[in-house]
């Protein structure tokens, strides 16, 4: 199949509708808001509905209902966007609702500022709702992989009946690169013999709840919910690794910073330095044992994001004190070049830091 | 030997769990009445978000959503786009509606969306035990104005009614009340020609019910519906504000 | 002569009466009381008519019920 030079945000737009979904629900908000732009145009030419909600909070609260009626839909936005769908997200997993939600993440807290960002990996990984429920949460690094996660993404969230998450940032959604639509891996997707559609008098009704007044009956549905999240656990990893037999410094990066290490990887091993990398692409569920690949002899890994330390935790709990944990940040925005990043595993291979 | 009266279909066997003499529970029979004899009970799909007849879930007889407080005009607006040969209603309190779920509302009628509301005004948060809601009326007790609400310091009660008919979006907007068997068939009408309006595809409509609440006013239920009359009827005219001839 | 008026049945599903008194101050001919001598299983006392002959069938009474308790028959 022929590639296609696609903006990220675009792209977004097009892998959805390939993956037969006809139903987006948005609110503008800079740097995503070429996929509403994209969706307004598109979907209509396809039979679906692209509906401009008065807030991100209605958008969510749409995306519940359509969800809840059974069809394969999904809501995008950035980081304070996402904020304030965070009460409708715990509902839809409550309520064991597929859909799709993207998050082009940008700078904050608050405002905070346009250009990119990875500030917001707590919020999805940890729940930024209220409840103990987990998005699957997947960590595009590059525009094909994006356009394979969102496809992949709406057969995932079918299967398990939950919120999947695109975690990109505002350079992957800003960026062109050449596409190409694959179909995704085949899996055997349920029945949605529990959607609203109308009993046609043909059976009980349907409902759409994750109201449990009985603490036994909510008991029983967070242990279902939790025997779910261990499926996803087992079933779900993805996560690239390099060289981890002969590194003695691995980097853990995802998303846009772990293409910024891989040009320092290359850079150090042409000057002779064995490093390693673990790049995450489902951050929740988090690849943890694939840091067990580690060599003994490895001196430290080094965690390199565009936030203050969030993913650090994960990796601190993935190593167990086996091996120090170093962290290269550059938050608000900036970028993290190559150079700082070679410079600081030269001082780790040095025992400086 | 004819039956003139029993219970309908569009209702289930759950007993509700409403305080006894609370006319939610009358309205919830108008609904359920309309459903049936519109024959749209099995292409029902209604939205119950929180306050006290979030469990309207479990009385309703047809497919249900709860939604979250204030929100089941977008939940309705996410199903009818999704479903539009489905009947999509929404069944909400003042609490809901007025208050947290002001933009939903607005902006549902704005669009045009073509659901149906059916809005509960009893002056009062119910389900939380009595606070003061947007509805509440200048000087009325409730446990967060206990000397009664203070048009200084909180403005007068909102009319919701008179708000929405301001919007060309809004089709049908008519409020009524439940406090005779005369006014509970002249809502019933209403209720029917509201939800009519959504089956010839017109645009939304919303019939908001001026409701007693006995256990936080702190009446008995007839009483309830005294007050009602001498007290929200005359801030909350009722009467029709917006019907289809008019529009043409 | 017997009154030629419509004679109406009034059965009240007892056991889901919450006894709020809506259909006893309805009733046009005054008929209906909330039985004291009984306690439903809900724990109030239920609505009852002692003297059904009195009853007309206009369904006031179900009309106002909150909780269906009420079926109307005209004979």
């Amino acid at each position: 199949m022929a590639k296609v030079l696609m903006k990220g945000n675009e792209a977004i737009g097009a892998a959805a509708m390939e993956a037969g979904c006809k139903y987006f629900f948005g609110y503008p908000i800079t740097p995503q808001s070429e996929l509403p732009e994209y969706m307004s145009r598109e979907l209509p030419k396809a039979g679906g509905i692209f509906l401009q909600a008065e807030s991100e909070l209605a958008a969510i609260n749409m995306v519940y209902g359509a969800a809840g009626s059974g069809v394969r839909v999904m809501t995008s936005s950035s980081s304070p966007g996402i904020s304030l769908k965070q009460e409708g997200i715990s509902y839809i997993a409550g309520a064991e609702l597929p859909c799709l939600i993207v998050n082009i993440m940008r700078g904050g807290p608050g405002l905070g500022s346009i250009q990119p960002s990875q500030t917001d990996y707590f919020q999805a990984t940890r729940g930024g709702g209220n409840g103990d429920y987990r998005l699957v949460v997947l960590a595009p690094a590059n525009v094909q992989e994006l356009v394979d996660l969102i496809i992949e993404g709406f057969d995932i969230a079918d299967q398990y009946r939950n919120p999947v998450m695109i975690l990109g940032d505002g350079m992957i959604g800003q960026m062109m690169e050449p596409v190409e639509f694959k179909a995704p891996k085949k899996r055997e997707l349920p029945e949605k013999d529990w959607a609203t559609t109308g009993t046609g008098g043909k059976r009980k009704p349907n409902i759409i709840n994750s109201l449990y007044l009985q603490p036994e009956d909510l008991e029983e549905h967070n242990i279902r919910l939790q025997q779910k999240y261990n499926d996803i656990k087992k079933n779900e990893i993805k996560v690239e690794s390099y060289n981890l037999e002969e590194a003695d410094v691995v980097i853990a990066a995802y998303g846009t910073t772990s293409r910024i290490a891989k040009t320092a990887i290359s850079q150090l091993e042409k000057e002779g330095y064995k490093v390693g990398l673990i790049r995450p692409i489902t951050l929740w569920p988090y690849p943890y044992d694939e840091f067990e690949k580690i060599n003994d002899n490895c001196k430290g890994i080094l965690t390199v994001e565009m936030n203050s330390g969030q993913m650090l935790d994960d990796v601190k709990i993935a190593v167990k004190g086996k091996y120090p944990v170093y962290f290269h940040s550059r938050t608000g925005g900036m970028i993290p070049t190559p150079n700082e990043i070679i410079e600081k595993v030269k001082k780790i291979y040095g025992g400086e830091i | 030997m004819a039956v003139v009266f029993k219970k309908t279909k569009g209702l289930t066997d759950a007993q509700t769990h409403y305080c006894p003499g609370c006319t939610h529970g009358i309205v919830h029979r108008l609904v359920g009445e309309v459903l049936e004899e519109l024959g749209v009970l099995d292409k029902a799909i209604g939205v119950a978000p929180v306050g006290c007849s979030v469990l309207a879930y479990k009385y309703f007889n047809c497919d249900m959503h709860e939604a979250a407080h204030g929100r089941a005009p977008a939940v309705a607006t996410g199903i009818k786009r999704v479903r539009p040969d489905n009947f999509v209603f929404t069944y909400q309190g003042d609490g809901d509606l007025a208050s947290i779920g002001t933009a939903e509302i607005v902006h549902a009628a704005h669009r045009g969306e073509k659901i149906s509301t059916i809005f509960i005004n009893n002056a009062i948060y119910g389900m939380t035990g009595g606070q003061m809601a947007p509805t509440t009326l200048v000087g009325q007790k409730a446990t967060t104005a206990p000397n009664g609400r203070d048009e200084a310091h909180c403005g007068k009660p909102i009319k919701m009614s008179e708000l929405l008919a301001t919007i060309d979006g809004a089709k049908f907007v008519e409020r009524v009340t439940v406090t005779t068997p005369a006014n509970v068939r002249k809502a019933k009408k209403a209720i029917k020609e509201c939800f009519k309006l959504q089956l010839e595809g017109k645009g939304f409509g919303i019939v908001e019910v001026l409701s007693t609440c006995p256990t936080n006013w702190g009446y008995t239920p007839q009483e309830a519906l005294k007050w009602l009359e001498e007290n929200m009827i005359p801030y909350y005219p009722l009467g029709n504000f917006r019907k289809p001839e008019e529009v043409e | 002569m017997a009154k030629a008026k419509v004679r109406g049945k009034v059965t009240f599903q007892e056991d889901i009466c919450k006894g709020c008194g809506l259909c006893v101050s309805a009733c046009p001919v005054n008929i209906i009381s909330l039985d004291n001598e009984k306690i439903n299983a809900k724990g109030y006392h239920p609505a009852t008519i002692e003297d059904m002959d009195e009853c007309i069938g206009c369904a006031s009474c179900a009309t106002m019920c909150p909780d269906v308790v009420i079926t109307v028959e005209r004979l």
